[in-house]
Parts: C-alpha cells; structure tokens; sequence
C-alpha cells in the first residue's frame, strides 16, 4: 500500500460526512419536529450519535491523512 | 433505444411502494447515494495498484494485521447473517449466539496460533492450492470445483435474501435491488482486485457497527436493562429458556432449538466452525493476504475479538423483539400466506422502531453494505480458486501473468451473473435455498479432516487425501438423503428423535469429518507417503517454522489469543 492512501483516511471521510449530515438532520428537527417520530426519540439520537460519527471521522481524517 | 423499451425498461425496475414498511427520506437517500459513491471510488482509486497476479488476487500480501482481522470478520458479516442470525435469536433465544461464540472464537484462535503458519510459509495462494502441495491435484481438483460451485451460489442466496427484505421493508423492487448492488460489487472487484474488496470489507464493517448498533443501545434503554429484558422474555414466552445458552442443552426437548450439548460442542465447535473458519477459502484469502507471518497470525485473533463482540449488534435485537414488539413474527412461508412479518425481518423492523430521517438510512446502508461484503468475498475468492486451481492447473498451465489477471476480471464478472442467475432460481423455487446451504456444509466439515491431517501428520499420503475427502462429502450427503427420505432415520443421525433441523447439521457434520478422518488414515497406511524432503513447509515436523522476533510480551501472538480465550470463557460463564 505504499503510496496510497490508507482506508482509515477513507473511513475517516466517512464517517465525518454521515456525522455532519445526521447530527445536522437532528438539530433541524428540533425545529421542525417529525409527526411520527420513532420511540425514544426525546433522547434525540441523531444528535448525539451523529455528533460521535463526526468527531471519531475528523480524528481518523486527521491522523491518517496523505502526506 | 425507442419509448417504448425505455418506459418498459423502467418499469422492471419500478419499485413497487405498496405495503412497505418504511419510506426513505431525501437524507436517507443522500446517505445510501454517498456510501455507494464511496466504494466505486475506492476500485477506481485502487485499479492501478491491481496489474499483478500477486495484487489482483492476494492484494499484494500488503495488509496489516488489523486490516486482514477486521476483514476477515467482514467477509463472514453478510446479509444472510445479519438478518437471519436476528431473525434466530428471535426464534431460538440467546442460543443463537452459539454460532458466534463456541461456532468460531476456538476455530479462529487455531487458525492463528496452530494453522496459519503452515498456509503462510507454503506462500499458497489459496486453500485448494494448499491441498496440491500436500496431497496433488485430484483433492485439489476436487475441492476446487466444490469450492467454486457453492460460492457463486451462495452468493445469490445471499442476494435474494437481501432483496427480500428490501422488497418488505423499503419497498424496493427485487430486480432493483439485485442489479445495482451487483452491479456494484462487480466493478469495484474487477477493477482493485482482493485489495479492492478488503479495502471496502473495512469501509462495511465499520458502517455495519454505526448502523446497527443504536438498536441494543435503544433497546437497552426502553427495556430497562438486561435483568428486566430477562423478566419481561421470561413472562411473554412463558419460559426461561430463551435467555440460556448452556444450561438448557442437556437435552434436546429442554430447548427452543431441540439441541444437545454434544451437538454444540462436537458439531457445531469443532466440526463445522472449524470447518469453515479454518478451511473456507472466503475467510482465509483475507488472512493469506498479510505482510509477514506476524500479521497473519495476528489477524484471525483480531477477528476473534469483533466476532466476539457481533451479538450485541445481531443477537441482542432479536431478544430486546421478542420483549418489545407488540406483535408476533412467524416463519417466512406463514409470512408470505399471511402478510405477517417474518423472523427474518425482525432487525429492519427495530431499526424502524429506533431510527428517524438520517440514521434510518444509515441502517439501511449498514445492511447493504453488509449484502455487499459478503457477496464481494464470494466472488473475490471465486476469482481466484477459479484462475489458480481450475484454470492455471488444469485448462492453461502456462499462459502469462496478465493473462491470468485478465482471467480474474472476467472471472469477477461471471461469477456476479452466475450469483445473479442463482437469485432468480431461487425466487422462483424457494426450496432450494435449504438443499444448497446444506450442500454447502456437506463440504466444509470433511476438508477439514483433510487439511488437518496434511498439517499435522506426515503419514498422510495423496490418496488417503483424496478418498478421505471423497469419502467425508458421501457420508455428508449420504446422512442428508437417509434423513430426508426416512424421517425417523433421526435418532441414528442425531442421537435423538427429538433432534431439530440445526441438531441434525451439527451430528452430520460430526460423522462426515469422522468418516474422513477415519478413510484418510487407513488409505494412507495402505499406501506409500511422500519423501520427508518434500513436505517441508507443509507439515508440523517436517518445517521450520521461522521465528518471530517480538520486542514486547505483549506483542506475541499467543497472548492475544490468551486474552481472548479468557474473554470466551468468561462471557459463556456469564449467560450460561
């Protein structure tokens, strides 16, 4: 694998987007609030779950990026 | 293309919305649509570095202990054994778990410490290729062929199951469903080769755990805890046993799976998991494709531990259903007469229970991605038995090694049409499915006698490999057709009339390793064994097996190995 980019960078991307894109979708529907919102949803899962996927992908991204 | 063709065209692939259980939101769709994009990426970035024999089919023998574990895991984790180990532990209770635990932590602690040094310094390309050094071609013919066969079809038993549910939960049209993941896998395969798939096998592996794991965190959370979900199975079910894994199998009318100790032990830990652990070209290619021995090692223990670690994703909501849902599941053919949910559908029913706009669609990539994995193993190992052990052995010898790089290619492509054509077959004779699946295990539990016997026992000579593999895949399939066509034949097979569909796998399996075990060794004291000089690299006794130099204690790969059995026992202790 010697000159290309590690998976670990690749997963990092990934995880970071998802996390972006889930946590935002949370933090949209505090607003706007689903009409048939799934159980448990007062814990508000794609905020805190989202907001994990984003911080271990800027970590993955950070630590394994091209150099 | 006129009009008309086109409009038919689409409508194949019209998805028909009508009794889903759940719609896509745009958010849900840009999940899906990104992580698709991701993996044709990573074969597109990846095609250069796929110009070998040696990239195109053993990645290069480049990964990293991690990367080769955590693939090896991944390529187990398919749809089939998502959906349908969920759909078990909803049927079967916390015995499912079985299947992860006895059925494969002591099989991948072997390969790592006992076997791989063996695979790893033969420098084989795959298990087949293992055999032709040990025994000649006629085993290596022989289980070649096997090998390929099952796999193609296997992974269109895969595909259909996937689809299915697709079809069920998201509405999704099969043929939808089946072309554009195949399609997928087709060309981020052909294009990076082995290195391509386990790249991608990591990328699944980690979206499978995002995905999956909010529902036992959810669950968990609404149940109570576990001593409460406990409580309120044991109330609903009107029994302890869904909750037990040992301490119910001390007979077979004692548990929901009609299943004896002896069975789990004996069948299911050492024939068939070792079977398939240690022999299953699937699994073991990811290992083959390590940097140094130490990785190779290394790699199996590291699956251990995730394996270990997958029924919180997999079993666990099967149980945390069998509390919470408030209606029953029923088996897939009452399903279908019924329009009731399947056991099978019992992890896409809690991620709909958990998971809003966002992480609903993230669940459903986890499950995609997971069809995608397993299917990408299949088709990658069949590349490769099918180049190395059918046609550079037997059709064309001598050709070029971009000859048989191209061959791989071409190969990935009609492996996915044959898995395709398989799915097809399937969803027009459902039965199938059972005959190949036990097909499948009619094969692996005899080459393990055989690929053990080649490692651990210089006596054993090229015929008594041979027939003692020819022999253990008779008395499989022999124990099949007696048990099939006479029922009560049962209580010979599996010790016990009481005995269900999975018991009767697990003694068949036991009696065809037995039988192969048993013709291998007399075939070989009747005949003459190869020279000492020639098994060197092949046999315990007979190599030298090249030392690792670790800096640390904690660096050897025994010690892992060690941490991980200890983790085995204590956590059988624990749900005994």
């Amino acid at each position: 694998m010697r000159g290309h980019v590690q998976i670990w960078f690749f997963s990092g991307i990934l995880l970071l987007t998802y996390g972006v894109l889930i946590a935002g979708t949370g933090l949209w529907e505090l607003s706007h609030p689903l009409a048939n919102p799934p159980v448990l949803y007062e814990l508000h899962p794609p905020i805190w779950w989202g907001a994990i996927m984003a911080v271990a992908g800027l970590i993955y991204v950070l630590r394994f990026r091209p150099r | 293309m006129s009009l008309a063709s086109l409009t038919a065209a689409l409508a194949y692939f019209q998805a028909p919305v009508k009794g889903s259980l759940v719609h896509l939101g745009g958010v849900d769709i840009a999940v899906i649509a990104i992580y698709f994009a991701m993996v044709i990426y990573i074969g597109f970035y990846l095609k250069g570095a796929a110009n070998t024999s040696e990239e195109f089919f053993m990645a290069g023998r480049e990964m990293t202990a991690w990367i080769a574990g955590l693939s090896f895991v991944s390529a187990n984790l398919g749809s089939l054994e998502l959906m349908g180990w969920a759909g078990s532990a909803y049927q079967y209770g916390i015995l499912a778990t079985h299947w992860y635990w006895i059925g494969a932590i002591p099989a991948m602690l072997f390969l790592g410490i006992v076997m791989m040094p063996f695979y790893y310094i033969s420098k084989t390309h795959s298990v087949p290729g293992y055999l032709s050094l040990r025994y000649g071609d006629g085993a290596r013919g022989l289980s070649a062929v096997c090998f390929a066969f099952m796999t193609v079809l296997m992974s269109g038993i895969n595909m259909y199951s996937m689809a299915l549910v697709m079809k069920v939960v998201l509405g999704w049209n099969l043929n939808f469903s089946i072309w554009v993941s195949s399609i997928t896998v087709a060309i981020y395969v052909a294009l990076g080769g082995l290195r391509s798939a386990i790249f991608n096998e990591i990328l699944q592996f980690l979206l499978i755990w995002l995905g999956a794991l909010l529902i036992p965190i959810m669950g968990l959370i609404e149940a109570h805890g576990w001593t409460n979900l406990k409580a309120q199975i044991a109330q609903r079910m009107g029994s302890m046993q869904y909750t037990h894994l040992w301490s119910t199998t001390a007979h077979f009318r004692d548990n929901p799976m009609g299943i004896h100790w002896t069975g789990l032990v004996f069948g299911l830990g050492i024939a068939i998991s070792c079977g398939y652990w240690t022999t299953d070209f699937l699994v073991v290619q990811r290992v083959l494709s390590a940097h140094n021995l130490r990785a190779a090692r290394m790699a199996p223990i590291i699956g251990a531990g995730f394996k270990m670690m997958v029924p919180f994703i997999v079993i666990l909501p099967g149980l945390l259903a069998l509390s919470l849902l408030p209606f029953h599941l029923v088996p897939q053919d009452v399903a279908v007469a019924t329009g009731q949910h399947s056991y099978n559908e019992v992890l896409p029913l809690m991620l709909v229970r958990y998971c809003g706009p966002g992480l609903l669609g993230l669940g459903v990539t986890a499950l995609i991605a997971g069809f995608m994995s397993g299917m990408a193993g299949n088709v990658s190992a069949f590349a490769t038995v099918w180049t190395y052990d059918i046609y550079g052995a037997f059709m064309n010898k001598k050709a070029s090694d971009s000859h048989y790089v191209s061959m791989g290619r071409w190969c990935t492509f009609i492996g996915v049409l044959i898995s395709v054509g398989t799915a097809y077959l399937v969803q027009h004779a459902a039965s199938i499915m059972d005959y190949v699946q036990g097909l499948f295990s009619f094969f692996i539990a005899p080459l393990l006698g055989t690929v053990l016997l080649g490692m651990l026992w210089k006596r054993a000579t090229k015929a008594g490999g041979f027939w003692g593999l020819l022999s253990g895949t008779c008395t499989a399939i022999g124990l099949f057709l007696w048990v099939h066509f006479n029922p009560a034949a049962l209580r010979y097979v599996a010790f016990s009339p009481d005995a269900k569909v999975m018991a009767e796998d697990m003694y068949r399996a036991m009696w065809s390793c037995s039988a192969c075990v048993l013709v291998t060794v007399v075939v070989s004291l009747m005949t003459q064994p190869k020279p000492i000089q020639e098994l060197e690299g092949l046999v315990y006794g007979a190599s030298k097996i090249p030392e690792e130099h670790d800096d640390h204690w904690y660096q050897k790969p025994i010690v892992w190995a060690g941490v991980v059995a200890v983790g085995f026992v204590i956590l059988n202790v624990i749900f005994w």
